[in-house]
């Protein structure tokens, strides 16, 4: 599947399209199969994302998992960091990046 | 072509558009030139005299050579006009003008305000340039250096 | 240390407000993503992986109590109560948003701070030497040559666009201690025949993709000379220096390209016409600022001695300080490298107690080395152990100057867009797996960079880790026999790469190498020097 992702103008904070609007949360992210140009052109002159372009995930029972490490760090948070990530809760967070 | 947008001196504008420098080199009665960023500024310095005009070309900003051209062009004596041309930003201006251009012919025109904003923003400057501006290091100094 | 007077703070103040007006036009929508990436860079401020980071530029490395003091509040009032000190003397960032990055620059020139050339393609932040200003060996401080170099290259209008960004260090020592030689332009104060100083101009060296030494172009010009000669190099570079290619941009590959012959006779033939434009400061500027370097009022007639009784502190004494030359006092480097901890980050509370015992302890001054530790420089010896108590309670005692625990590291890809792997688990990895042996195995500056970029200097650690990407997951490349100062050389990589367990291993199989083959006091990199390569990749592949 193809997600959509950037950085919100103000915030700098990693979004993701989730279909309406843009979402802190991966697992909200929808495929937006071909519609990508259109939707980010759509969006980047709106300005509700920042530097936004498309990248190639999968998704089974454990939800949307992008294809590559950067952007799942980009979904969690620094790994090194735990405490700031978007699961402080949880100690195994990390392992999902790798 | 761009048009003119903001021109800093009172003479005549020089109609023609600059030609160029290979042009330039077989036209002996051209009075306007037009440099790229590869073109070397310091060919044209036999000819200053009956040049009225050189237009220097940014295709993008980012490409900075032409500062370095506008200022061996005024160190050299220049006095005729000197237009920044193509993709020329708000923000580039006033290094522009410290490097000696008095014209600017933007690709796509600028907000008059925040051109203006952008040429009046530094009270002082740190470096001598092009502009005759006094640097802040000889004004610190004024004193010692008779004014 | 230097101190603004009304002229440079006008200049700050000018910027916050061009800053301010410049985000507000691209919130607003005036200014592309395009247009205003360059302008935001120009003020440090980049869009990584998870928010904006905003570098903050520690001029030639030298920070005053205060100062310390207001970045510690700034991240605590912009940021999650951290910073992290880079390679470069600086200080980074990580949570910033975009429309409080104006009300950060506005409280940075509060205290003569700004993030002004901490990026983009123009003359950055100038280093130097740590112990500038404390260390027996030099000539003279190195950095009122350096704030000469901050004047001057502060909105130079010609040199904003440059090729590629452009870095310069100020060392006045024999021994060189802030990699000059791997900076666009190194410079050295020495003394000419007649006692008299003056520059010796290094041009051409770097990191990154293609990283090379600094040729000696100039072996001394004369100080009234020293920033027109400054511009012929500048000048020479943005005219000639390379465009088509971003990997190709740097000084070091026209230089390189050229050939330093063709190179310096082009610079000697701008550096003539520039005398005739008389771009040069005044004498009395030079004067003026060294007067604000003058050493601090050092007390005579103190103790040389040291309690060396408690041997935690010992130790500390032995790894972390410095011979100063003023008798009783010592230079301290303050390690921000914890077993197991981030390299060069400090907690706000740690940057406030730093900045605390700099006012009690060091003259209200503190420096960022280019290995991401603090220097407190003029420390009484009989004051040495009431410092090491304090700084230990805060977490800041750690013996590990030099040692392999003393990693450099860039932040690699738990922060930085431009990674290929992470380079912070790494060091905590290797941190914690030799911590036992590290004082058995003694001096090891191991490197690691996240990237070919080489933000951490892997190309000069006795031993270098490189991440690189190997068809999506992370990879490390390791090298070996690197190292900066006066016997500058570049690491060279031992095969084929590692994972980041394979990669710690590799890191302790390096070292037993090291420890089973050394001869006397030799460091790794004399033991390296003197087997070579050969036993080491029997170990790590045979
Ligand atoms: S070396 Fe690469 S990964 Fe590390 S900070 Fe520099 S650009 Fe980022």
């Amino acid at each position: 599947m193809k997600l959509l992702t950037g950085n919100d103008l103000k915030s700098g904070a990693v979004t993701w399209w989730d279909g309406v609007q843009w979402s802190l949360h991966v697992e909200e992210a929808i495929d937006v199969g071909d519609h990508a140009d259109s939707i980010l052109a759509r969006e980047s002159a709106t300005r509700r994302v920042n530097a936004a372009y498309a990248i190639e995930a999968s998704k089974d029972e454990k939800g949307v998992r992008p294809a590559h490490i950067k952007e799942r760090i980009r979904a969690l948070g620094p790994t090194v960091r735990p405490d700031l990530t978007l699961k402080p809760a949880d100690p195994e967070a990390g392992q999902w990046v790798i | 072509m761009a048009e003119v947008q903001f021109r800093f001196r009172d003479d005549e504008m020089v109609g023609d558009p600059g030609v160029t420098v290979g042009a330039f080199g077989e036209q002996s009665n051209a009075a306007a030139v037009r440099l790229e960023p590869g073109d070397e500024a310091r060919d044209l310095l036999p000819h200053l005299s009956r040049l009225r005009l050189i237009e220097i070309n940014f295709p993008v900003y980012g490409d900075g050579r032409g500062y370095t051209a506008a200022r061996v062009l005024r160190e050299a004596g220049y006095t005729g006009e000197l237009r920044a041309v193509g993709d020329v930003l708000v923000d580039q201006l006033a290094f522009m003008r410290r490097c000696g251009f008095d014209a600017f012919a933007p690709e796509v025109p600028l907000d008059p305000a925040d051109a203006q904003a952008a040429l009046d923003r530094y009270p002082e400057v740190y470096q001598p340039a092009a502009d005759g501006r006094v640097a802040i290091w000889a004004k610190r100094h004024a004193d010692v250096q008779g004014g | 240390m230097y101190k603004y007077d009304t002229y440079d703070q006008a200049m700050v103040d000018a910027r916050v407000e061009e800053f301010r007006d410049q985000v507000r036009r691209r919130i607003d929508g005036h200014l592309s993503e395009d247009q205003f990436k360059p302008l935001r860079l120009m003020n440090g401020l980049y869009l990584q992986l998870h928010a904006y980071m905003l570098r903050v530029a520690v001029p030639y490395g030298t920070l005053s109590g205060a100062q310390m003091h207001a970045l510690g509040d700034i991240a605590d009032k912009y940021d999650r109560g951290y910073g992290h000190f880079t390679t470069r003397q600086n200080i980074q960032y990580n949570w910033i948003k975009l429309d409080e990055a104006p009300n950060i620059l506005a409280d940075l020139a509060k205290v003569e701070m700004h993030a002004i050339q901490t990026s983009g393609n123009c003359i950055r932040n100038t280093s130097s030497d740590q112990y500038a200003g404390a260390a027996a060996d030099e000539v003279t401080d190195p950095r009122p040559y350096a704030e000469l170099i901050r004047q001057w290259s502060t909105f130079h209008p010609e040199f904003c666009y440059l090729p590629r960004k452009f870095k310069i260090a100020v060392i006045a020592s024999e021994t060189d201690r802030a990699a000059m030689r791997l900076h666009d332009i190194g410079v050295q104060i020495v003394r000419g025949e007649g006692g008299e100083l003056g520059a010796a101009f290094y041009v051409g060296g770097g990191m990154g993709r293609t990283p090379m030494i600094g040729p000696l172009i100039k072996a001394f010009v004369p100080l009234d000379q020293f920033i027109t000669y400054a511009e012929a190099c500048l000048r020479v570079y943005n005219r000639h220096g390379r465009r088509d290619n971003k990997y190709k941009a740097r000084i070091k590959i026209l230089v390189h390209e050229l050939g330093k012959e063709e190179y310096t006779r082009q610079v000697e033939a701008e550096f003539a016409h520039l005398l005739s434009q008389n771009i040069e400061p005044p004498t009395a500027e030079l004067e003026r600022i060294k007067a604000q370097f003058a050493d601090p009022a050092f007390e005579t007639g103190l103790s040389e001695e040291l309690d060396r009784s408690d041997p935690d502190f010992a130790l500390w004494v032995d790894n972390n300080c410095v011979t100063h030359k003023a008798s009783g006092y010592i230079a301290v480097t303050i390690s921000l490298k914890p077993i197991g901890g981030i390299p060069g980050d400090a907690s706000a509370d740690q940057m406030r107690l730093m900045a605390a015992l700099a006012a009690q302890y060091s003259f209200d001054e503190l420096r960022v080395t280019h290995a991401q530790n603090i220097v407190l420089a003029h420390v009484r010896k009989d004051q040495l152990y009431a410092l090491w108590q304090a700084l230990d309670e805060a977490g800041l005692g750690t013996a590990n100057l030099d040692l392999v625990g003393d990693i450099i590291a860039c932040p690699g890809l738990d922060y930085c867009s431009l990674a290929n792997a992470r380079s912070i688990p790494v060091a905590q990895k290797i941190g914690q797996r030799l911590a036992a042996k590290e004082q058995q195995i003694g001096e090891l500056k191991l490197k690691i960079s996240g990237c070919i970029n080489a933000c951490g200097h892997h190309h000069a650690g006795h031993i270098g880790i490189l991440g690189v990407d190997r068809k999506g997951t992370e990879n490390y490349q390791l090298l070996l026999g690197g190292c900066e100062g006066a016997d500058t050389s570049l690491g060279q990589i031992t095969g084929p790469g590692f994972d980041e367990d394979g990669i710690v291993d590799a890191v302790e199989k390096a070292t037993e190498v090291y420890l089973s083959t050394r001869e006397g006091n030799e460091r790794f990199l004399d033991t390296y020097r003197r087997i070579g390569m050969a036993p080491f990749k029997e170990a790590l592949y045979g």
